[in-house]
């Protein structure tokens, strides 16, 4: 299954990529697009449906005025002209989990055209660059149910025994993005369009029209991705889909570059098709040829009348708009007194609402940044997660914090405590308890480690009393092994020091 | 009063019988039940009869009678329903082998008013399979036969609702009109047809075959009834977006003011002479002599673009019709064949519109794919949308010199069963005069005005958009008229159909 692939640095220097993102966003309205259903996610199949949105024969849409206005809203905040005058057509082809067999979208009318999202990638030596990233078109479609193929293999329809169809999907409000081809992002295709999906995200979930909940498919990315050598024309490209986390956009168009460039490199040509990306292996497969296009035969929706928002009304969204992501985070970052270099970092982890949480929570800004660039940072990393889908909470974070600060933890002990509640034991407080968690600073207890620490190191003992007094650090390091990291280092460096009779 | 008579009234009538308490709403549903059952066997023009429906419907509103309620104008009237709009609980097939079995969950927003309104449902009615077709041939279930010459066709598609209305099985039906499919079966049975402004009428309910060009609208025996109906049925419904957020025009004052002096009649040139025939065409001659002695002003008209507007029409509605008619897929309702557990998802869907489609809609559907396909796009839907739009301008142009058109409404007589059946072009010139109405949007209508070779023909009125009003002063007029000539309605002289 798996192809030759050429590493990815390897590929960029050889290869010049060019890439584009579509992405599709659930509207979070109280309604689906074209009927009065219920547009909540997770309820029993089948349950929030009408003859509208099972396309029974003789039902008729009407437009949902709030997915007008939040799709207006996303084109603002995206810098977009909106259309005064725009129509819904009808996208064509027979699938069991689109009812009506055509899908209500627009084609050459969308709502919004022409604009653009700056976003932050990072760069070699920990700062950002920005990086402006054309959109072509953002459009509103209606969402289609959801299949489930049983009795196969793969979960695909391919070799299932039979499928199930859920329609409370069908119907819900979707809008969807699509970014001009995107060049000129060298030797990091894959970082832009992960900055590219994570600030859009940030950008929705600000203007509070979706909650962007990729694990849930609110929020869906298909990746293209094509290479050329330098200089010549763009590439043929490929299309990836099903690419549900920021961290599969990242790794969908590494995978594909890799791909891409050991094909070129092998005298062999790109096919234009979809590839389905697997999460578990981090690969693509190949899908549907795109070669023989589908025809969709699209034509203006005649169920509907067409869409004109008043320019009067339009200028009311734009002031209204909030504040963009960016400025919002350059003025928290700023609250927060770190450096440029900490906030790029921060930012390009994924990290800086946690940070913020926790800060919020009570904890000093220095704190919560060490916590979330360090150890959960390589927790996230190794567990192949967003940190902001950790086990831990911001909360928790503090209060770990403030225990520390408390005494009653050491950083070591602290580590521990958050290991802890990773592995799913609880909160700080109960991890703790259970794991018998505390700083011993009872002298009588330590008395009798710090007196095996001199036995086992006279040499250090010596050193010591030589007037080196920072040769103490390997004897207390002994000492907190042998209580395994519970004592109180400051008490045991004390009693060591006393009990050489050297004074500071 | 015989049972037998309670069918002979027209509605206007019979709704004041009930409200007076002459008879009961019972009496009036049963009465036509006992006809449907006399006669439907030689005429087929219903699919369903809900005879118990329609009883407790009509027990309904005799009880709101006895307990004072005030009733609507047409309260305990009976009505048959073209069997393309949706009615809960009550089979709909829409003609079609595919919907066979298919009882919906819910009622059109029309049905939902006239239910409210106190009209009584005694059942649906046959039509061409999805309303394509002009002589209910179509029909999955078999043709309707024309209550004057049980030989020849009812007209098309809604030959079931005209036919009805014309036997006396119901004073009033509805219709449905994409091309002529309410005007054309009323020219050739002798009845009042009309298609109103697009966008007057809810469409939601009424099962789809064109949706630009698809409207509802009332049959009659006479121009009063078809007012009545109308008014009953017509205003804005939020559930569809093309209906039209104004009052109703005052459809049954016009009818009832039976007023032309000074009106300016356009005759249009081009939707005579070659193709019509000619005991039509003297008919009509005679009918807009008429009209010019009753005070109105007759013009003469020209909308050149009209020549256009049969091949603009069968490439707009086939299209729309491929789209809308791409649900009928097995999945959610309606016929599966195939379904053997081995065979795909797609050869399920293949062979379920294979055998659930006839011939005429698979034709249509073909047409439509084709039409819509990327490359040929701009050359057929898109120049058809241009024509659509010239069209509008001469009818624009025309009601600058006339205030109503008038044509035949259909280019001759019902024909035999089988004459035109395998002759597509044929069949579809049937609709020549009355397919610009329906791509401009302005509502049309056609009453009777005589007969020729013994069988009726129909006049065409036309108007502006939401001037439906005029067609009926226009229509009040001439049927007052043209009543007094003959004595009474022509529909007496339809043949005694029962044993």
């Amino acid at each position: 299954m798996s192809e030759p692939a050429v590493p990815y640095a390897e590929a960029l220097r050889e290869f010049e990529p060019v890439i584009g993102l579509e992405t599709h966003v659930e509207l979070g309205t109280a309604s689906k697009m074209f009927c009065g259903c219920d547009a909540s996610f997770g309820a029993e199949p089948n349950t929030h449906t009408c003859p509208v949105c099972l396309g029974l024969p003789g039902a008729l849409p009407v437009v949902n005025a709030r997915a007008i206005e939040s799709t207006v809203r996303i084109g603002l905040a995206l810098h977009c002209d909106i259309a005064s005058w725009c129509r819904f057509a009808r996208k064509n082809y027979f699938y069991p989990d689109m009812p009506k067999n055509f899908q209500t979208s627009q084609y050459d009318e969308p709502l919004c055209t022409d604009g653009y999202l700056d976003v932050e990638v990072p760069v070699e030596g920990g700062t950002a660059e920005t990086v402006r990233i054309p959109i072509e078109r953002v459009h509103l479609e209606e969402d289609t149910g959801k299949s489930l193929h049983v009795g196969g293999a793969t979960g695909r329809i391919h070799g299932a025994s039979h499928s199930l169809v859920d329609y409370n999907r069908a119907g819900i409000p979707l809008v969807e993005i699509v970014t001009k081809p995107v060049a000129g992002t060298g030797a990091r295709p894959a970082e832009v369009a992960k900055a590219y999906v994570t600030e859009l995200r940030d950008v929705l979930r600000g203007l509070g029209v979706s909650d962007v909940r990729m694990e849930q498919g609110s929020l869906r990315c298909d990746v293209n991705v094509s290479l050329n050598p330098p200089g010549a024309p763009w590439g043929t490209r490929s299309e990836t889909k099903n690419v549900n986390s920021l961290r599969s956009v990242e790794r969908a168009v590494r995978s594909e570059v890799e791909r891409q460039a050991a094909r070129l490199r092998a005298g062999q040509r790109i096919v234009q098709e979809t590839r389905h990306f697997h999460e578990d292996s981090g690969l693509s497969t190949s899908g549907r040829s795109k070669e023989e296009a589908t025809d969709y035969r699209y034509f203006p929706e005649p169920d509907l009348v067409p869409v004109a928002p008043d320019p009067e009304w339009v200028a009311e969204l734009r002031a209204d708009l909030p504040e963009a992501p960016s400025v919002l985070r350059r003025r928290q970052i700023g609250s927060l007194g770190l450096s440029e270099l900490d906030s790029a970092a921060m930012v390009n982890a994924g990290a800086l609402d946690l940070v913020l949480a926790t800060v919020a929570a009570g904890a000093p800004a220095a704190e919560a940044r060490n916590w979330w660039l360090g150890p959960l940072a390589q927790a996230a990393n190794a567990g192949g997660v967003e940190p902001a889908d950790l086990p831990i909470t911001p909360d928790q974070v503090a209060r770990v914090v403030a225990i520390v600060a408390e005494g009653s933890l050491t950083p070591g002990l602290a580590r521990q405590v958050v290991e802890g509640v990773l592995a799913g034991e609880g909160g700080p407080d109960q991890v703790i308890r259970a794991r018998g968690l505390a700083v011993v600073s009872d002298e009588g207890v330590l008395a009798a480690a710090v007196d095996e620490a001199l036995a086992a190191s006279p040499d250090a003992a010596d050193k010591v009393r030589s007037g080196k007094v920072a040769a103490v650090g390997a004897l207390v390091g002994a000492v907190m092994k042998a209580t395994r990291g519970q004592a109180d280092a400051t008490v045991v460096r004390r009693l060591l020091l006393e009990r050489l009779g050297v004074s500071e | 009063m015989s049972s037998a008579d309670l069918t002979r009234f027209t509605a206007a009538e019979t709704a004041a019988a009930i409200a007076s308490r002459e008879v009961s709403a019972v009496e009036v549903a049963q009465a036509h039940l006992e006809r449907i059952s006399s006669v439907d066997g030689a005429v087929h023009a219903f699919l369903h009869v809900d005879a118990d429906g329609a009883l407790a419907a009509a027990a309904r509103v005799d009880a709101a009678r006895a307990a004072g309620t005030a009733l609507g104008p047409l309260a305990g009237v009976p009505l048959a329903m073209k069997d393309v709009i949706v009615t809960q609980g009550i089979p709909t097939t829409a003609g079609s082998r595919i919907l066979e079995g298919w009882v919906p969950p819910y009622d059109a927003t029309i049905l939902t008013r006239l239910k409210g309104a106190g009209l009584v449902l005694l059942g649906k009615t046959n039509m061409d399979e999805f309303a394509m077709g002009s002589s209910t041939e179509h029909s999955a279930y078999g043709p309707t036969f024309n209550p004057w010459d049980l030989g020849r066709i009812p007209g098309g598609s809604g030959g079931g609702s005209a036919a009805a209305v014309a036997a006396y099985e119901a004073p009033l039906a509805v219709g449905t009109d994409t091309g002529g499919s309410i005007r054309q079966p009323a020219s050739v049975t002798g009845t009042v047809g009309v298609k109103p402004t697009y966008g007057g009428v809810s469409r939601f309910g009424l099962i789809a075959f064109s949706s630009s060009l698809d409207q509802a609208g009332p049959c009659a025996r006479t121009v009063l009834d078809a007012a009545l109906l109308h008014e009953a049925m017509a205003g804005h419904d939020p559930a569809d977006s093309t209906s039209i957020d104004a009052p109703v025009p005052p459809v049954v004052a016009a009818a009832r003011s039976g007023d032309v002096a000074g009106l300016r009649v356009g005759v249009v040139r081009e939707l005579s002479g070659e193709g019509y025939e000619p005991g039509v065409q003297q008919r009509f001659e005679e009918a807009v002599a008429l009209l010019s002695d009753l005070g109105a002003k007759v013009v003469e008209v020209s909308c050149p673009h009209f020549a256009y507007a049969l091949p603009a029409y069968y490439l707009i509605a086939p299209s729309e019709a491929s789209s809308n008619l791409a649900r009928f897929d097995s999945v959610r309702y309606g016929l599966r064949v195939d379904d053997d557990g081995v065979r795909s998802l797609e050869e399920v869907m293949s062979a379920t519109r294979a055998a659930g489609f006839g011939a005429e809609v698979k034709r249509r559907i073909i047409l439509g794919t084709y039409a819509l396909s990327s490359g040929y796009y701009d050359a057929y839907y898109g120049q058809a949308q241009k024509v659509r739009t010239l069209i509008t301008r001469d009818f624009a142009a025309a009601f600058e010199i006339a205030d109503v058109l008038v044509s035949p409404a259909s280019p001759g007589v019902a024909f035999p069963l089988g004459a035109k059946v395998d002759d597509p072009l044929a069949m579809y010139r049937q609709d020549l005069a009355t397919i610009p109405s329906n791509l401009y949007g302005g509502p049309a209508m056609s009453l009777p005005m005589g007969l020729s070779e013994g069988l009726p023909v129909g006049l065409q009125v036309m108007a502006p958009t939401m001037r439906d009003d005029l067609l009926y002063q226009v229509a009040g007029a001439l049927e007052a008229a043209l009543h007094d000539r003959w004595g009474g309605n022509l529909l007496a002289s339809v043949p005694e159909l029962a044993a």
